[in-house]
């Protein structure tokens, strides 16, 4: 028991005797007393990844719960070997089994023939379906087709097969990093519809009266596990487990006990075999046509997925080079004011804009886009106002960054005016001009000089800063490739060397620029 | 003499003028008289008040107590020190020049001229232009017009500097130390113009360490020192003859 505890991250939980699913896990150790302690196995998934997977107690937040810790328990029993979870992001899961950081990954991991060059995939444990979720005023359509021809916009989920397969489909959609924020941007009218697994979809937009389902689940896939390509004998032990879990009956009740059981399901427990081309046998009767990867990619054309990566990529440039240039104007014209009111305002006018840069200065850029996304427009509605739908994500993005740099301006506005001797006040004084015919002909073009150098370093590291309005839903060049890189992990590398080189192709001559300023101007100036 | 200039109206007037830096009393209740026309030598020991006196003059310092009157305009001490009408007033007739130049770096040496006549004056710019070429020939630059300050030496700085104060036509210029930073060899340009200016008539307020330069050009040397006026007259008096024990003090340090 102690040396269980001592593996598992949770170890108050582990000591009580309520905390029974993890007690399930550790419980297998004794059995084992006699016989040399087999080895736990690693099991990776995303406690944060949300319901009915793995996920925290909301009643008692250092326990773990979810339909795949009770199959976890009973593997562990099947397989008569304790089963540790490590936590691991979960779009980082193919990679890190590959790493060996763990020795298998459970977590809702949608069987993609993409990741199946890079794992064995068990057996699968269960069928998944997407669903279509809309306001409860839609009328507009009622089916995920209807939804497409309109070129709706769909909200999803990163680095799941429902990205890939609108990707495909050539859809207009925000990618999410939580259930949560994708059908609270529905509600909030800033996507027409929510595409992502039915699971997911009744867990989170269940009880929303706000939302509700627009057609049948559709585009079926199964979930397995993933195992090391070498690790075979592991994954033949597991299927095995798998296969006596469905047979009698055990997997059947957990799923009843998450009520997450279906027609689909029944197929499965009968030790139905499943192949990659089976869509029609266990095609819901009467349903609209199932919208499958291969479907879509027959549908979209014969140009080559490649292609269609790298154009999203240009896009995603394209999107990173307007919320930078737009940020940047907003943050060196902000800055300017904050600068002066900090150098020659009243006392509390300083007070005012040190404050300002303090706060922009010591806060993340990135809390900052989220509160104003999101933040926002809640505030905005308790206060009676509507602000939801006005703010997209760029806008939001736009003002964020500006609000963060113009701090940053500031602070080099405020470096270059204070760097101009006092004696050039002087003199111009002495002349007979005022100050701010001084500021303006006699200081702020020297200071200028003083400032572009560091002023386009700024702007450099605003270029990449902007990656951050991925959390935004902002499909930048960063978050395209972020998409396709988790829903393909074929293409991770050649795409992350194109991104790269779409970053530095902007940013070098930018780095450039600002060193030959910097050369120029340093001959002393008086 | 010295009774004379003190009960006659003078064009610029210091009553009991009081300055200080925090604890430090700077100027101890300065009265002092100067004639439109007269050159005024201001010397005596470091801190002891004379660039203070004459920056207080202008409105580049506040002062404590006491008032300065300039021609018609009048500054007290409540309004010293900041922009206001009396004061922007003083500075068209005082124009000032600095010990380290302050030049605008920006600007060529015709474009540090003009500056002011065409943003504060209105001047049409091409007559600016001409009369900053007259105002160059007369301090012996007529071909640096185009120089910027960082391509001339200090002496012509120097120069630059009074052609850019007289620009704004001043009926007279406060000096402060303005040969200090200049080599030995450089000084004698820039004191030739005081010279010649003076010539023409425009009251000349100098604070300077240049005791030969005062004894042969000013009509009158005051000493300056703790604040307060210990000696003043006409140079052949006070530094030939110095009535107070520091001022041969001051000046056997000052002349070795």
């Amino acid at each position: 028991m102690k040396r269980a505890l001592a593996l598992n991250e949770n170890v108050r939980a582990a000591t009580r005797y309520g905390a029974a699913v993890l007690a399930c896990l550790l419980l297998v150790a004794p059995l084992a007393a006699q016989a040399p302690a087999p080895k736990p196995l690693l099991w990776g998934a995303d406690k944060e990844g949300g319901k009915p997977y793995v996920f925290l107690d909301n009643d008692d937040p250092t326990k773990l719960v979810g339909f795949e810790v009770d199959l976890a328990a009973a593997l562990a029993e099947e397989l008569h070997r304790p089963i540790e979870f490590k936590q691991y992001e979960f779009d980082s899961l193919v990679p890190g089994l590959v790493r060996r950081d763990f020795d298998f990954a459970m977590n809702g991991l949608e069987k993609s023939p993409e990741r199946a060059k890079l794992v064995r995939f068990s057996r699968p444990y269960y069928v998944y379906r997407q669903q279509l979720v809309v306001r409860a005023d839609e009328e507009r359509f009622t089916t995920f087709k209807g939804c497409l021809d309109r070129k709706g916009v769909f909200g999803t989920l990163d680095g799941t097969a429902a990205v890939k397969l609108l990707t495909e489909l050539d859809a207009k959609q925000q990618s999410y990093q939580s259930p949560t924020e994708a059908y609270t941007d529905l509600a909030l009218k800033r996507t027409d519809a929510v595409f992502m697994d039915a699971m997911i979809a009744q867990y989170y937009a269940g009880g929303d009266k706000r939302l509700k389902n627009a057609g049948r689940p559709t585009a079926k896939g199964y979930y397995a596990i993933a195992f090391r390509p070498e690790d075979d004998e592991l994954a033949k032990q597991v299927d095995a487990a798998l296969d006596r879990l469905m047979k009698n009956g055990k997997l059947r009740k957990i799923y009843r006990k998450w009520d997450i059981w279906n027609e689909a399901q029944e197929e499965l427990m009968k030790g139905y075999v499943f192949e990659e081309n089976d869509h029609e046998r266990t095609a819901i009767p009467g349903s609209e046509p199932e919208f499958t990867s291969e479907a879509a990619q027959q549908a979209t054309s014969n140009v080559s997925p490649f292609w269609v990566y790298l154009a999203m990529l240009g896009y995603g440039a394209l999107v990173t080079v307007r919320v930078t240039v737009l940020s940047f104007l907003l943050a060196v014209t902000l800055g300017m004011p904050l600068a002066l009111g900090r150098m020659y305002g009243p006392a509390w006018l300083r007070f005012l804009a040190t404050q300002y840069v303090e706060i922009f200065r010591g806060v993340p850029v990135m809390l900052v886009l989220v509160f104003i996304y999101f933040g926002v427009p809640s505030l905005a509605e308790l206060c009676g106002l509507s602000l939801g739908t006005s703010l997209l994500p760029e806008v939001a993005a736009v003002i964020g960054l500006g609000l963060n740099y113009a701090a940053y301006e500031a602070e080099v506005y405020r470096a270059g005016l204070g760097a101009i001797p006092a004696g050039q006040w002087e003199a111009a004084a002495s002349l007979g001009m005022s100050r701010p015919l001084t500021f303006r002909r006699i200081i702020l073009p020297q200071a200028l000089r003083q400032l572009l150098p560091p002023m386009t370093n700024d702007l450099v590291a605003l270029f990449k800063d902007t990656s951050v309005a991925g959390v935004i839903a902002v499909t930048e060049l960063n978050k395209e490739y972020l998409t396709f890189a988790r829903s393909d992990p074929a293409v991770v590398v050649v795409l992350g060397l194109v991104t790269a080189a779409l970053y530095l192709i902007m940013s070098v001559p930018l780095g450039f620029l600002s060193r030959r300023l910097e050369q120029l101007w340093s001959e002393p100036a008086s | 003499m010295t009774t004379a200039i003190h009960n006659a109206p003078g064009w610029i007037t210091l009553t009991n003028v009081t300055k200080r830096f925090g604890d430090r009393l700077v100027l101890d209740g300065v009265s002092l008289t100067v004639q439109a026309g007269e050159t005024v030598a201001l010397i005596g020991p470091s801190g002891g008040g004379k660039s203070t006196l004459l920056r207080c003059l202008n409105g580049l310092n506040s002062f404590d107590a006491g008032t300065v009157r300039v021609g018609p305009h009048e500054l007290t001490a409540a309004a010293s020190g900041r922009p206001h009408a009396a004061t922007m007033a003083v500075r068209r007739l005082l124009g000032m020049i600095f010990q380290d130049f302050q030049l605008f770096p920006h600007l060529t040496a015709l474009g540090n001229i003009i500056e002011a006549p065409v943003q504060v004056l209105r001047q049409d710019r091409a007559q600016a232009t001409k009369r900053a070429g007259q105002l160059l020939e007369r301090v012996g630059l007529s071909s640096h017009a185009h120089a910027y300050p960082r391509q001339l030496s200090g002496g012509q700085k120097q120069r630059v500097a009074i052609a850019r104060a007289l620009a704004m036509e001043p009926r007279g210029l406060l000096c402060d130390e303005i040969t200090s930073a200049l080599d030995p060899e450089l000084k004698g340009e820039v004191l030739d113009v005081l010279v010649d200016l003076k010539r023409d008539g425009l009251t000349l307020l100098l604070v300077t360490h240049e005791i030969g330069f005062a004894r042969k050009a000013a009509d009158r040397v005051v000493v300056l020192g703790g604040g307060k006026i210990i000696e003043e007259g006409p140079p052949s008096q006070v530094i030939d003859q110095p009535q107070t024990e520091r001022t041969r003090n001051f000046l056997s340090r000052v002349l070795g």
